[in-house]
């Protein structure tokens, strides 16, 4: 395939959205845990509150979540920041605002997985960890924690995947990822079949990477497992 | 901030205009779906390596890459090529509203028929091998065991993928169809109220995805009764000529 010289281009465009889905990966992970300990909280508000938040975000397109915080983040945060007397223009960029509505959005099925994975991890821990003297943060953080990422990197790493595809969206309010490069180059090559093709095959790449990232992390997560294939 | 109550209601009816448009692209993508995906998961379940491999390659290339892609593909790529031009197709190709309805009519196809596969594939095979002792043909075992026990058995997942369709049919507004997405981009470009807008269609689309898991609860219900039947114990003071000593036992 000729490129007619725009690689480079494509290359950096890779690498923008490989930050963007690295960085709303982290971020969706402590929303992810926040709101499954929000779901199995005892206090009921912060309950109602997990509830609300996965039937409210996985019922929303990852599109309009993106768009809304592009285009109405800023009159957002300046309402806030009037509050506390500050009043100059608050921008965001369409880096931080892909972040915040990819996050957002991974963070809502990443609860239901954590949760899913906290069920499955029987009370006796619990116990045995607060048997041992830890303090309950400790015994989560020491005895459940790494236990619950075992069962839950399978379920992520899909969720991973939906989230790459998704960064796809953020070209949309303009940032300059796969997507938008391959705009910039169909402008001015006319060749869009050619380009578009270039670009979903490299999305495929990143996805396949990301299959065998899993199958490594699934391997590192689980020694037990480790010790008898070897 | 200032937040104008009055923008959402004056621009409802416009947003449920475009929930119809939303509504007709995954029903219509959705049937174009299912059509295309049975075939495809009929030959993914097959046992032989080259009937196998052309659903692997299509499904592998539609679920890993995204959505928007696939559609700029089809609307932008197929432009490209003179012969698309000059054929046919292109009354067709040339119109956002069938571009849009071919991009995601392939693209759930892939997902449906890795659901309809795992489907096919957890049916005890007992029953299958009921139906070969019973002198089926492979046809009549498709048509009448396999089909209606892949259908029961991927309807909850089914349900999960028509919501994942619906928030995926928001990317028609990139190739200029006006869904609800399109028509709240469209507003807001008037009237410049982008949280009110935005809102209201988020709205919108909670209340369509609302809907769209009670029918397939309902469908569920009705499909899979067999899971949700209750023996009932026989009341105590039922007249005993009435007795069944067979369920009573």
């Amino acid at each position: 395939m000729d490129l007619q010289g725009f690689g480079h281009l494509l290359i950096s465009g890779t690498w923008i959205t490989i930050q963007l889905a690295i960085s709303s990966l982290l971020v969706g992970l402590v929303f992810g845990l926040l709101g499954a300990s929000a779901k199995l909280s005892k206090n009921r508000l912060a309950r109602w509150l997990g509830t609300g938040y996965t039937t409210l975000v996985r019922g929303l397109p990852e599109l309009l979540l993106v768009l809304t915080i592009y285009f109405g983040g800023s009159q957002f945060l300046m309402w806030i920041a009037g509050f506390f007397g500050y009043d100059e223009y608050i921008e965001i960029g369409p880096f931080v605002a892909g972040v915040t509505a990819l996050s957002i959005a991974f963070g809502a099925y990443a609860t239901e997985v954590f949760r899913m994975a906290m069920m499955e991890i029987p009370k006796g821990q619990w116990e045995a960890g607060l048997a041992c003297g830890m303090s309950t943060p400790r015994t989560f953080f020491r005895i459940i924690l790494p236990q619950v990422w075992r069962l839950a990197i399978p379920g992520l790493g899909n969720l991973f995947q939906v989230l790459l595809k998704d960064t796809a969206l953020v070209s949309v309010v303009g940032l300059n990822d796969i997507m938008r490069q391959s705009q910039v180059a169909i402008s001015s090559t006319k060749e869009p079949f050619t380009f578009f093709l270039v670009a979903a095959l490299i999305y495929l790449l990143l996805t396949a990477a990301t299959t065998g990232f899993t199958m490594f992390m699934e391997r590192v997560a689980n020694p037990a497992a480790r010790g008898h294939s070897s | 901030m200032s937040w104008e109550w009055g923008v959402i209601w004056q621009y409802i009816p416009r947003l449920l205009e475009g929930a119809w448009l939303t509504l007709e692209l995954v029903l219509v993508s959705g049937l174009i779906g299912i059509a295309l995906a049975i075939p495809l998961a009929l030959m993914r379940a097959s046992s032989r390596t080259w009937v196998k491999a052309f659903p692997f390659a299509y499904i592998y290339f539609f679920r890993g890459t995204p959505l928007l892609v696939q559609i700029f593909l089809v609307y932008y790529g197929a432009s490209q090529f003179e012969a698309v031009r000059e054929s046919f197709l292109w009354p067709v190709l040339k119109q956002p509203y069938w571009c849009a309805i071919i991009a995601f009519s392939l693209n759930t196809a892939a997902y449906s028929a890795e659901l309809f596969r795992s489907a096919i594939q957890a049916i005890p095979s007992g029953e299958i091998e009921a139906a070969e002792a019973m002198g089926m043909s492979k046809p009549v075992q498709i048509r009448r065991i396999i089909m209606p026990r892949a259908f029961g058995i991927a309807l909850p997942a089914y349900g999960n993928e028509v919501i994942l369709m619906l928030k995926g049919s928001a990317l028609a507004s990139t190739i200029t169809l006006l869904d609800v997405t399109g028509m709240a981009r469209t507003i807001i470009a008037r009237t410049y109220t982008p949280l009110e807008m935005f809102l209201a269609a988020g709205m919108v689309y909670l209340a369509i995805s609302a809907l769209i898991i009670a029918l397939f609860r309902l469908m569920e219900y009705r499909f899979n009764r067999y899971q949700y039947y209750h023996h009932t114990d026989t009341p105590e003071d039922l007249d005993p000529q009435l007795r069944d000593q067979h369920i009573d036992s």
